[in-house]
């Protein structure tokens, strides 16, 4: 098999596990767990491996020819620097998340049919990453979409479904948006490829549609991110999911669908100008202040958690939308650490949910002497979150407070250290309220959540401690590179058609 | 098919569904097989194919129609057809690439032309006749399931 | 241009529905305008002046035909509402199980 053929693979295997699972997930007992494991893993070692076989490249670029068309014609599939370093990101989630979830499905009924959905949403999140065509990322960002309208309303209890419907509505018009966004591009430049719509567009003089397109890319999109004026959705519908879905939501389905697909449309496609650029600062530097604010005064747990997901979504567009190389590595790295973090506390929430059957603040306490290991995790990722050192967070908001500052924009640096702080006083409440003062006396029975769902956790905890290292000359390029393709901007076309043509 | 006037609508929409409903399903497989000569294939006509399982369910009640194919049944052949369509595009690694198009393509115009694709246009129609089904099936359940409550 | 127009007052119709109506089913009857609205919009993209419809027969020129790129990806679009519309209702069916409204003020569970 050549190398290059690795690169659909990171669609076909998710499909493959999402239809044989409600082929013989009745019959064969066990078999969904098995091949969601299975297949999470197979993907978690070959995003590693496509990184590694992309460092040995000179050009750091793969371009899969679909059915054998060459690009401009057929659907090609890109594998470049930032490619490769979300699908590390998303794959490395997705498998803790996944070894998580075998456990902790046991609350719910139904395995087959969470799997599947699960595995449909992955293989949307992976074909968005992989994609170089862009009516192509529309529908798989649609296919993760709807499987993720589905996970949240996977309960079925009342506010489950409310959020469910509010997050659909919402969702569809922001697709609707980003469908007419492709429909004016595709008229304009009478191609889909990313890289050709990209060299088409360098030639165009005057092109004022291409504004009004990039307008209405910042809706749809930033609504699938959950930026501030388009947040509404995002507080009812992560904290309804079950605790692994919220974990797959706030960790990496809103980076993928919504801040992957922006940048590398509005950096690779339409190509940044400062005044988009300065559009998504000042978007990111709203809704990192929004965002904690109104996570303060919240008292449900995962709801307080995704409120702060509006707000770290901030950091990441704020150090996007400085287009610095600084400021790009920096978002980037906070993308990854967030992530990581986020996933870590939402499924720290879900272990205290499966053994308390709470989330609110105000009735746990203690907990530190009945789940110490979650207790430690917790902590782990609430410091990372805060961003106190040595731990990942605190090395990727120094490096966008630092970029603003280089860049002489010092009303988003001390916006960026006013957030952290008051993330800080948010999570310390959350420390307080969970593991310190008195145990109740109907939770002195209370264990340690099953071992599978500790170990997940644990392995998290340990990429958070040990997430700064990437910032090491030798670990540079995983970042490095990701961050390059966006800073290279439309010259992407003209790599990627070389690529295909090779 | 049972004439008995309890379940289902009248018994003209009863004569005229028994007398129409195979020919909606033949043109439907008619409309799935020519997908790669003229207009329509897999979905449309999946579409019909689904439209005319409906129709049986509309004409003579739900559960004629569950007996003709159950919920289970449709959904498990729902994702056979998706398995099938998958590896049809899996079968072009044989060649050297996803959804490489590897048997012959034959001459144009002729039923049995163009290679891979009419295969895929078949597990499309059967993924999307089905699916379609189990869809309308699902609501109507879950409409029983509340009047029963 | 005025068809182009008329999509547009479609679109703007069917996103009225959605952010005005109280009613869950209006709100996805707006949610289908939408869809049909923009999908219309892409077909017209493709459009010529004087083209026929783009179906290769054995002897006609390829000449004077319509864009069929278009017409194969709105044909997805459609495939893709058909899903969230799928899912939409039967979410709908199951709020009104549980809540016995479809009015979307005495929908509030979720606050804050």
């Amino acid at each position: 098999m050549k190398t290059v053929n690795i690169i659909p693979l990171f669609v076909i295997i998710p499909l493959t596990a999402a239809f044989l699972i409600p082929l013989l997930g009745r019959l064969v007992k066990r078999f969904s767990e098995f091949a969601v494991f299975l297949s999470c893993a197979m993907l978690l070692y070959l995003s590693l491996h496509a990184r590694i076989l992309l460092n040995s490249l000179t050009d750091k670029i793969l371009v899969y020819k679909v059915g054998g068309w060459v690009p401009p014609f057929g659907i090609a599939m890109v594998l470049d620097g930032l490619s490769s370093f979300m699908l590390v990101t998303v794959n490395l989630v997705t498998f803790c998340v996944a070894v998580y979830s075998l456990k902790y499905m046991n609350k719910y009924t139904d395995k087959p049919k969470f799997f599947t959905l699960f595995s449909l949403m992955l293989c949307g999140m992976n074909g968005v990453i992989i994609t170089g065509d862009l009516f192509n990322l529309f529908v798989f960002l649609e296919i993760a979409s709807i499987a993720s309208y589905a996970l949240v309303a996977f309960g079925t209890e009342a506010e489950e479904l409310e959020a469910s419907f509010k997050y659909a509505i919402m969702g569809s018009v922001a697709s609707s948006f980003i469908f007419i966004g492709i429909a004016f591009l595709y008229g304009f430049t009478s191609t889909l490829n990313m890289a050709d719509m990209a060299r088409v567009l360098s030639f165009k003089q005057n092109a004022y549609l291409v504004h009004f397109v990039g307008v209405l890319f910042l809706m749809g999109f930033g609504l699938k991110a959950a930026l501030v004026p388009f947040h509404a959705w995002l507080p009812d519908a992560h904290p309804s999911a079950p605790a692994s879905i919220s974990a797959m939501l706030s960790g990496i389905l809103i980076k993928t669908l919504g801040i992957y697909a922006l940048a590398r449309v509005f950096f690779n496609i339409i190509g940044s100008t400062q005044n988009y650029l300065s559009v998504l600062m000042f978007l990111g530097a709203l809704s990192m202040l929004v965002g904690v604010i109104l996570a303060l005064s919240q008292w449900d747990l995962k709801r307080l958690l995704a409120y702060h997901s509006i707000s770290q979504i901030g950091y990441v567009v704020l150090g996007i939308g400085l287009g610095t190389p600084l400021g790009i590595l920096g978002g980037l790295f906070h993308l990854f650490n967030h992530s990581v973090f986020k996933s870590l506390l939402f499924l720290n929430s879900g272990s205290i949910d499966y053994a308390l059957d709470t989330r609110d603040l105000r009735e746990t306490g203690g907990l530190a002497k009945v789940m110490p290991i979650t207790a430690k995790t917790n902590l782990i990722a609430s410091m990372s979150i805060a961003g106190i050192p040595p731990f990942n967070g605190f090395f990727s908001k120094l490096l966008i407070i630092f970029a603003c500052v280089q860049k002489g924009y010092f009303g988003y640096a001390s916006c960026a250290i006013i957030a952290s702080i008051l993330t800080l006083a948010s999570f310390t409440k959350v420390q307080k309220f969970l593991f310190s003062g008195e145990l109740k006396d109907k939770f002195k029975e209370v264990k340690e959540a099953p071992w599978s769902m500790v170990i997940s956790t644990v392995c998290l905890a340990i990429v958070c401690l040990l997430g700064g290292l990437l910032l090491l000359t030798s670990l540079q390029s995983f970042m490095g590179d990701a961050a390059d393709v966006l800073l290279k901007g439309t010259a992407y076309a003209k790599d990627v058609i070389e690529a295909a043509l090779r | 098919m049972t004439t008995d006037s309890k379940t289902g609508m009248t018994l003209i929409v009863k004569t005229i569904t028994r007398l129409t409903v195979g020919l909606i399903l033949l043109f439907g497989i008619y409309i799935v097989l020519h997908g790669h000569l003229s207009p329509g294939g897999g979905f449309a006509g999946g579409v019909i194919v689904a439209l005319s399982f409906v129709h049986l369910m509309l004409a003579f009640g739900k559960d004629v129609a569950v007996s003709k194919i159950s919920k289970n049944l449709a959904s498990n052949l729902e994702s056979l057809g998706a398995i099938m369509f998958l590896s049809i595009a899996l079968l072009g690694f044989l060649g050297g690439s996803f959804f490489l198009n590897i048997l012959s393509k034959g001459t144009p115009f002729k039923l049995f032309s163009a290679g891979t694709i009419p295969l895929s246009n078949i597990s499309i129609g059967i993924k999307v006749g089905l699916g379609l089904f189990a869809i309308f099936l699902a609501l109507v359940l879950l409409e029983k399931a509340k009047k029963e409550k | 241009m005025i068809l182009y127009l008329l999509c547009i007052v479609l679109f703007s119709i069917g996103l009225y529905g959605v952010l005005r109506k109280r009613n869950l089913v209006k709100i996805i009857i707006g949610l289908g305008i939408i869809e049909y609205s923009m999908n219309l919009f892409f077909v017209l993209l493709g459009y010529r002046f004087q083209g026929r419809a783009p179906i290769d027969a054995q002897d006609q020129a390829i000449l004077t035909m319509v864009d069929p790129l278009p017409q194969a990806l709105v044909l997805t679009s459609i495939v893709i509402g058909l899903g969230v519309m799928a899912l939409v209702i039967s979410i709908a069916i199951r709020i009104y199980e549980k809540y016995g409204t479809f009015d979307i003020t005495k929908i509030k569970k979720l606050k804050g």
